[in-house]
């Protein structure tokens, strides 16, 4: 569209920032440097709230603890504010850490409910305990020193400022882009998704909120050196949903939205500071925060994805060519005919319902198995059991000759079955590559810093090199930039399958693959699956299309009433009395 | 004789694309009408914006008025019904209670009675009775969809797929209910991807492509139209 | 401690966990039919204190200026809706409800408020003022998100919350109020002195909350109201209007929360700004029932005000803190209850 590229856009803003002390009045540089100062803050929520769905109340109060560390550090210690930034730092992802394991289990409403409650409890304590000034708060901070140089001046510590936002909006970028990042990223689709493959959710989660907190302690330390004074009413709820704001005004998934929202909700709040006075007269300090509120209300009525998805209309995105690179080592098959998966007396209740029966049975390697069954057999429900979703009652289920009843999912996903959903489970605004390349997590090593810091590139070019073949074997090679929200039914079927595959699967077990295709469709599908297994893969089918089953499978397994009803070669199980009865109704 | 439910010159767009273009069709009192078509030719987005549940433009019409400015609950009231594709039941509410409320907007009192005959129609319903619905497998999810459907003692029903995802010895049981039910007076406007079977049943069918009605005619001479048998009818 | 003394804590406890139990089984009560965690609940209790403090001293309630405001952007948003589906002849109606009701109720207190009627018709005329609120706020700020994850409407609440304490500074200035008791009379027992008073937030609570109790677990009025919150589309689909199902909840929700302000006010002192903290211990209680059983709820509200009750004979300064961190335990041990199998996907 526009002939801006966003290489060049940055480099203006850079050198508009560079110059900016010089250009703009002392009053616009203080600005300026507290909207720094609240970015890092929404640009570390952005990675919590936008991209891992973790709504969190309680960052003011993180950015309390860093900011009261370093303040009393170097006040009643004495210490360098280099010093400070350490205790701060570690103060503030101890807290966090301790916070994180307690609460990083929780889910939805009820995790971003515990967000309230420590970040009002951390908040009380800045007021209340003894040594950090009550509700006087600390005063009398020193500024920061690069060597003999103050950095006190606002025009001096801004430089600071301006360096260490733009290099957390690179750590942020990079991150996104990785194994760590995709992690993240796929919280939002469902913990299913997200255990499918391999990624442990909790931990994902965590290192979502130590990050966060990690940002929340660099603006902690910068507020108090940069201000010289720290109070309670800078860290309590208030400030919280400030900072949420912030995050989801920009445009929650994205970390230069963070800037973007801090700088809008500053400028904003010292509009409405400089012009409700005209409207309202001696009722405007009550009608600040009300107009606040409002205006945030309307916009999350109106305008939930932020600005950033306006200008990312205007900036195209043209993706990076993929170079050739080594492709990812893969695990070795079992030689067919080896029992892979067995199920052995399997049982599972349900308060009272036993949903499945002494279900024993086999899949052997390199064959596709189909699973079937009238509704209410106990399909889906054996299906669930097989990838950890759901835990036995009684029996015993056995992969590659390892006990896995009752193991978690992600940990099933790892030891190499993979899965595709009845009801597709894809991220429909990330592209057809990157979701497949989330199935890659369980192959990739980098973490956290390693992703920061780009050193990651050797794997990742691997990683995207599997992937473009992955999607090539299913027949979607050129669709590899496209938003995965944008293919079709059998298209994105076609791509969990090659999600699946890229998490190097022995096993794939596949939920109603056929459901919703074309004709065609349904061809392409059978022909993919029978390639696969010619390379080697074992693949257990649960399907209701009689004619897509019949001409695919090697063998059989027909449930009725959570039992085993019949077992074996499809010609002999349609041919079975008790089969036809139950399911078939007599119909060939 | 006028039609007791019209669709006229329906249009439905989703931003720039347009959905359904200009789509019209009729039901007649006790008649059984069917659209059949392909994944994605908008034979949902039809029934939801005939519901109200999608905004649209041109005429819903029930026994001749016009019910396109009316609200979803108020076009319910008036005796048209839609038995959705995705089902919308009530999870954490047991079956009996989910059958209940479908019960919910009559002022009569054959209520008792019509939940025993939905029960002897569904045995596995009356199973599971007490259980929530988001326990019940995906077909029991489909019998409970009709079921309160039928609760709600419609003039006109609408069902969309009702046999999506059943095994063929249920799909049969279905289309039995559905004929039984149009034998109860309810007229019926049936949406199906298995053209076979909604084509055996019904008077009269339309086929929808790509958002406009390609053909349409009397059901039985359209299951021997060659064409239709080519791409429709060799499935399902 | 000896008994004598955790006797009378008892007693404060029950008294305190009473008036959560109102304000917890109201916020349940809200979010089984709408999802919106109303976190400015005990904003509305605090108002309806504020408003029974001015009705006692003959001065027009700030809350007249906060109804009608709510009620003219109310009507102006609901108008413009119906203008823009086509409806305009149902527009009449749609004002008579949300811009008439409002106002002749403002309309009435005002004229009432200038005579010296009774204590009695005082707290009704508090209630009645207060009782518009919150479905407005509703209709304002909750009704075109309706479809909204629970987690949006969480966030919302919150900043709703903030909008109501600016509000309550503008309309009803910063002293705190402190009235008489409604009953004079009290009861010993055992030794303890059992206030009036007490009695009388107890058995409100008790009325409310089997009455709630009843409603939603026996009846089919009770279970269309909740059908909306758990499937929009689907109760729709079966003639239940969602929309009426919300006025209903917070009509019956701010009932509640005008009730709980009205007994606490002889009990506490009051400012514009002490809704938080009562809402949030009363949610400690609500998050005990799990957000949907209404014993659990009054249990844990009950719990919560004992706690508070023992917490403050230790430490006055800390009970506050003790209770909603309280909150975090509760939290993972009902996330440890509840095998959610449902989880909210977003895109």
């Amino acid at each position: 569209m526009s002939a801006l590229s966003p290489r060049a856009l940055a480099i203006v803003a850079i050198v508009l920032a560079l110059a900016a002390p010089h250009l703009v009045s002392a009053f616009y540089v203080t600005l300026l440097n507290y909207i720094g100062v609240y970015a890092l803050v929404a640009i570390g929520l952005t990675l919590l709230t936008g991209v891992a769905g973790v709504v969190s109340f309680g960052q003011a109060a993180l950015v309390g603890i860093a900011a009261y560390a370093t303040a009393w550090l170097t006040t009643t210690q004495g210490l360098s504010p280099w010093i400070g930034l350490g205790f701060a730092l570690v103060s503030t992802l101890a807290a966090a850490a301790l916070i994180g394991l307690i609460t990083m289990r929780l889910k939805g409403h009820l995790l971003s409910l515990s967000t309230v409650a420590w970040g009002l409890a951390i908040a009380f304590c800045f007021g209340n305990v003894d040594g950090l000034g009550n509700f006087t708060g600390i005063a009398a901070i020193p500024p920061i020193y690069l060597g003999p140089i103050s950095l006190g001046p606002s025009q001096r510590i801004y430089y600071l400022i301006l360096a260490v936002v733009v290099a957390g909006l690179w750590l942020a970028r990079n991150l996104l882009d990785s194994r760590v990042g995709r992690a993240m990223r796929a919280l939002r689709g469902g913990a299913l998704l997200v255990e499918s493959v391999a990624v442990d959710p909790f931990r994902a989660r965590l290192t979502a909120f130590l990050l966060a907190a990690a940002f929340a302690a660099l603006s902690g330390w910068l507020y108090a050196h940069l201000g010289r004074f720290v109070s309670p009413s800078s860290f309590d709820a208030g400030a919280g949903i400030e900072y949420l704001m912030m995050a989801m005004i920009g445009g929650a998934a994205s970390p230069l939205g963070g800037l973007i929202g801090a700088a809008l909700i500053t400028w904003a709040k010292n509009a409405i500071q400089d012009y409700l006075p005209l409207i309202a007269g001696g009722a405007a300090g009550q009608l600040e925060i009300v107009v606040f509120s409002a205006l945030f209300i309307l916009f999350l009525q109106r305008a939930r994805d932020g600005v950033t998805p306006y200008l990312a209309a205007l900036l195209p995105w043209r993706p990076a060519p993929l170079a050739p690179a080594p492709l990812l080592p893969r695990r070795a098959l079992p030689s067919p005919g080896a029992p892979l998966l067995t199920l052995e007396h399997v049982e599972r209740r349900f308060k009272g319902l036993i949903a499945v029966s002494d279900l024993s049975f086999e899949v052997k390697a390199v064959e596709i198995l189909g699973l079937i069954g009238p509704n209410g057999a106990g399909k889906s429900t054996t299906f669930n059991l097989i990838t950890g979703a759901l835990a036995p009652s009684a029996g015993a289920i056995r992969f590659l000759g390892e006990t896995v009843t009752g193991k978690r999912q992600y940990v099933i996903a790892r030891s190499g079955i993979a899965r595709t959903f009845q009801h597709v489970k894809l991220r429909p605004r990330m592209s057809a590559l990157d979701n497949v390349l989330i199935g890659a997590f369980g192959r990739l090593s980098s973490g956290v810093f390693r992703a920061a810091l780009r050193l990651n590139r050797a794997e990742e070019a691997s990683a995207r090199h599997d992937a473009q073949r992955a999607l090539e074997r299913v027949g979607l090679g050129a669709r590899a930039f496209d938003l995965a929200g944008q293919l079709s039914l059998g298209e994105q079927r076609l791509l969990e399958i090659a999600r699946a595959l890229m998490t190097d699967p022995i096993l794939l077990v596949l939920d109603e693959p056929a459901a919703g295709l074309r004709r065609a469709e349904k061809q392409a599908l059978a022909d993919l699956l029978r390639d696969l297994r010619g390379e080697g893969l074992t693949i257990l089918v649960v399907e209701h299309d009689m004619d897509f089953v019949m001409n695919l499978v090697d063998r059989l397994v027909v449930m009725d009433f959570g039992c085993k009803l019949a077992e074996g070669p499809p010609v002999a199980v349609r041919a079975d009395a008790r089969v036809r009865e139950a399911y078939l109704g007599g119909v060939a | 004789m006028s039609a007791l439910f019209a669709l006229e010159d329906l249009h439905v767009s989703y931003g720039k694309a347009e959905a359904l273009r200009g789509v019209s069709l009729q039901l007649n009192q006790g008649g059984l009408v069917t659209v059949i078509g392909r994944n994605g030719a908008g034979k949902t987005t039809m029934l939801n914006a005939a519901m109200g549940l999608l905004p649209a433009r041109g005429r819903v019409k029930l026994d001749g008025v016009e019910i396109g400015s009316l609200e979803v609950e108020e076009r319910c009231e008036r005796g048209l019904c839609l038995a959705p594709e995705k089902r919308e039941l009530f999870g954490e509410m047991s079956v009996l209670d989910n059958l209940r409320l479908g019960a919910y907007s009559r002022r009569d009192r054959g209520v008792d009675r019509d939940l025993a005959g939905v029960f002897s129609r569904f045995p596995r319903l009356s199973e599971r009775r007490r259980q929530h619905a988001n326990t019940l497998s995906g077909g029991e999810r489909q019998m409970l969809t009709l079921g309160r459907a039928l609760m709600m003692r419609p003039r006109v029903l609408m069902l969309d797929e009702p046999s999506l995802g059943l095994a063929p010895l249920i799909v049969r049981e279905i289309f039995r209910a559905i004929a039984a039910l149009r034998a109860t007076g309810v007229s019926i406007l049936l949406v199906e991807q298995n053209a076979r079977a909604a084509l055996e049943t019904a008077d009269y069918g339309y086929v929808l492509e790509t958002g406009e009605i390609s053909t349409q005619g009397e059901a039985k001479a359209l299951l021997d139209d060659p064409k239709l048998v080519a791409s429709y009818l060799g499935e399902g | 401690m000896n008994l004598d003394i955790a006797a009378i804590l008892t007693v404060d406890g029950v008294a305190a966990g009473a008036i959560y139990v109102l304000v917890a089984i109201g916020l349940v009560l809200i979010f089984t039919v709408t999802r919106v965690i109303f976190v400015p609940f005990g904003d509305i209790a605090a108002f309806a204190a504020l408003t029974l403090a001015a009705l006692n001293d003959k001065r027009l309630p700030g809350t007249a200026g906060l109804v009608v405001s709510l009620a003219v952007v109310a009507s102006l948003m609901e108008a413009y809706a119906l203008y823009a589906r086509g409806r305009v002849k149902t527009i009449p109606r749609a004002l008579a409800w949300y811009l008439l009701a409002p106002l002749i109720l403002v309309a009435v207190t005002g004229g009432l408020s200038r005579l010296d009627p009774p204590v009695f018709v005082r707290a009704l005329m508090a209630i009645g003022l207060v009782l518009p609120v919150a479905p407005l706020l509703d209709r304002i700020v909750f009704r075109p998100i309706a479809d909204a994850t629970v987690l949006l409407l969480l966030i919302v609440a919150v900043a709703l919350h903030f909008a109501l304490v600016g509000l309550g500074l503008l309309f009803f200035g910063p002293e705190g109020v402190r009235t008489d008791p409604f009953v004079d009379a009290s009861l010993t027992l055992g030794g303890v002195i059992i206030s009036g008073q007490t009695m009388l937030i107890v058995g409100a609570a008790i009325v409310f909350s089997l009455a709630l109790y009843a409603m939603f677990g026996f009846t089919l009025a009770g279970k269309a109201l909740r059908a909306t919150a758990m499937n929009r589309t689907g109760a729709r689909l079966m003639g239940i209007r969602p929309a009426r199902a919300g006025t209903l909840a917070y009509l019956a929700g701010s009932l509640m929360a005008a009730v709980s302000g009205i007994l606490i006010a002889p009990v506490n002192t009051i400012f514009y700004d002490s809704g938080f903290l009562i809402g949030l211990k009363a949610f400690v209680g609500a998050i005990i029932g799990g957000l949907t059983s209404y014993p659990l709820t009054a249990l844990g509200a009950v719990l919560v005000g004992m706690l508070e009750s023992f917490a403050a004979f230790e430490s006055s300064a800390l009970k506050d803190v003790i209770v909603f961190s309280l909150l975090v335990p509760v939290l993972i041990w009902r996330s440890l209850l509840s095998d959610e199998a449902q989880e909210d996907v977003e895109e």
